[in-house]
């Protein structure tokens, strides 16, 4: 399968990109590592006439201890996040989400920034990045603006970034020391998620249960009253909209959040969910 | 556009259309045909080459973006008078292969994976191999060979 014929750039500064987006409007997409682009071009799914390549923009490859928060570039590779120092100490679950995507291969190429951008709501970071309460910095012509995380997931494979607007980086609140569980459940190792669930202390986020990815609030609002974790857990299936579809139906999906909430829930809680490893 | 690739040590340079993928440039332009295209659309790890020794799926990049990095094949891994890499040596004694299609994909993962984790056990070959498919489900094989290529024993 070929793309659709087009013009590839490579900038080597955020303002040379900006100025591309601005000269080639809705015609251009950016290209991160292309592990979800370049499969929707092959399939004619995507077909943008200018292609603005980001991997000459080494500034955007970073993780960094800033006090209170950790600092992603948006173009650090799901490899990098996966073995990074700072990340095993200040925010264990986010690395976790991104050694649990896909393939080593595609470890080696998927970037944190084009994973949030994509939006898909069966993605791995998406959630881990929305149960951590990050902030994500987009710059566009204007300048640089900050967007809460829980306001940047709008629908499937959307997102408030605006056409002449990149993805900076990704502030994470440090999570040093709280407890953190992920589950997902696929038909094959390397599938998307069915669902998927991260937890973080008494959050949890939903993976593939809607449109995006979505805080469970109904099992947050029963922990925060002192449920028990299956009381809480059972509350799963009511938050989001799943897909009815032949993976898997709507009422298997909810019942499969129950199930994972109920194991991240017990992993956040230091302890080996009973029948797993 | 030019595209500057340094493909198994030597460097090559050709013009290519902007939306050529990394794998036909490599096995129509270059000639290097051990690479092999299986499912094309990232999943079976046929087409996994090294760029800048870290394994990659060859159909899911362009060319243009190899442009001034550097491309391992499997025909790069075979030593100058024709001997065989470790890697290729220990599929070879292990006979972790059947029919042979993935075998190019299999070995250049499993070269990556022994430069990530010199040590590895069968578990943990077996999950570094999941982007890789056998269809002759040939893979307690292919996994004595990573275990061999490491020099450990292979415990079957």
């Amino acid at each position: 399968m070929i793309p659709v014929a087009f013009t590839y750039r490579r900038p080597s500064s955020v303002s040379e990109v900006l100025d591309l987006l601005v000269e080639h409007g809705d015609e251009a997409k950016l290209l991160a590592g292309g592990h979800s682009l370049l499969p929707l071009m092959k399939l004619r799914l995507a077909a943008p006439e200018v292609l603005i390549d980001l991997a000459g923009l080494d500034e955007l490859r970073y993780v960094r201890d800033e006090g209170d928060t950790i600092a992603i570039g948006a173009l650090t590779r799901y490899r990098d996040l996966e073995i990074d120092p700072i990340l095993a100490e200040h925010a264990p679950l986010v690395a976790h989400a991104a050694g649990a995507i896909g393939d080593p291969q595609v470890r080696h190429r998927g970037t944190i920034g084009g994973s949030l951008v994509h939006a898909d709501p069966a993605g791995d970071l998406p959630a881990a990045v929305l149960v951590s309460d990050a902030v994500l910095v987009l710059r566009g012509p204007e300048g640089e603006r900050e967007i809460p995380v829980d306001e940047f997931f709008v629908g499937p494979f959307t997102t408030p970034l605006a056409e002449d607007e990149l993805l900076t980086e990704i502030r994470l609140p440090k999570q040093t020391g709280i407890g953190w569980g992920y589950e997902k459940f696929t038909r094959r190792e390397i599938d998307w998620a069915i669902v998927g669930v991260a937890a973080l202390g008494k959050k949890v986020a939903l993976i593939n249960m809607g449109g995006t990815p979505l805080r469970a609030h109904g099992v947050e609002a029963a922990l925060a009253d002192g449920a028990s974790i299956p009381d809480a857990a059972a509350l799963a299936g009511e938050d989001g909209n799943p897909a009815d579809e032949p993976h898997a139906s709507a009422d298997y999906r909810r019942h499969l959040a129950t199930v994972l909430t109920a194991r991240a829930l017990t992993r956040a809680t230091g302890e080996v969910p009973a029948g797993l490893s | 556009m030019k595209v500057t690739i340094e493909v198994n040590g030597k460097t090559t340079t050709e013009d290519v259309e902007d939306r050529t993928l990394l794998v036909h440039h490599l096995r129509d332009t270059l000639g290097l045909t051990a690479t092999n295209i299986g499912c094309d659309t990232t999943s079976c790890g046929a087409c996994t080459v090294l760029l800048d020794g870290e394994s990659v799926k060859s159909c899911t990049m362009l060319a243009a973006q190899a442009d001034g990095h550097t491309v391992t094949t499997l025909e790069g891994l075979t030593g100058r008078d024709g001997e065989l890499h470790p890697m290729q040596e220990a599929f070879r004694e292990q006979h972790g292969l059947q029919c042979g299609f993935c075998t190019p994909g299999m070995i250049m993962a499993s070269v990556s994976i022994l430069k990530e984790n010199p040590t590895p056990t069968r578990e943990q070959v077996r999950q570094a191999l999941e982007g890789n498919l056998c269809r002759c489900t040939g893979y307690h094989n292919i996994v004595s060979a990573v275990i061999a290529a490491s020099g450990q024993e292979v415990d079957r």
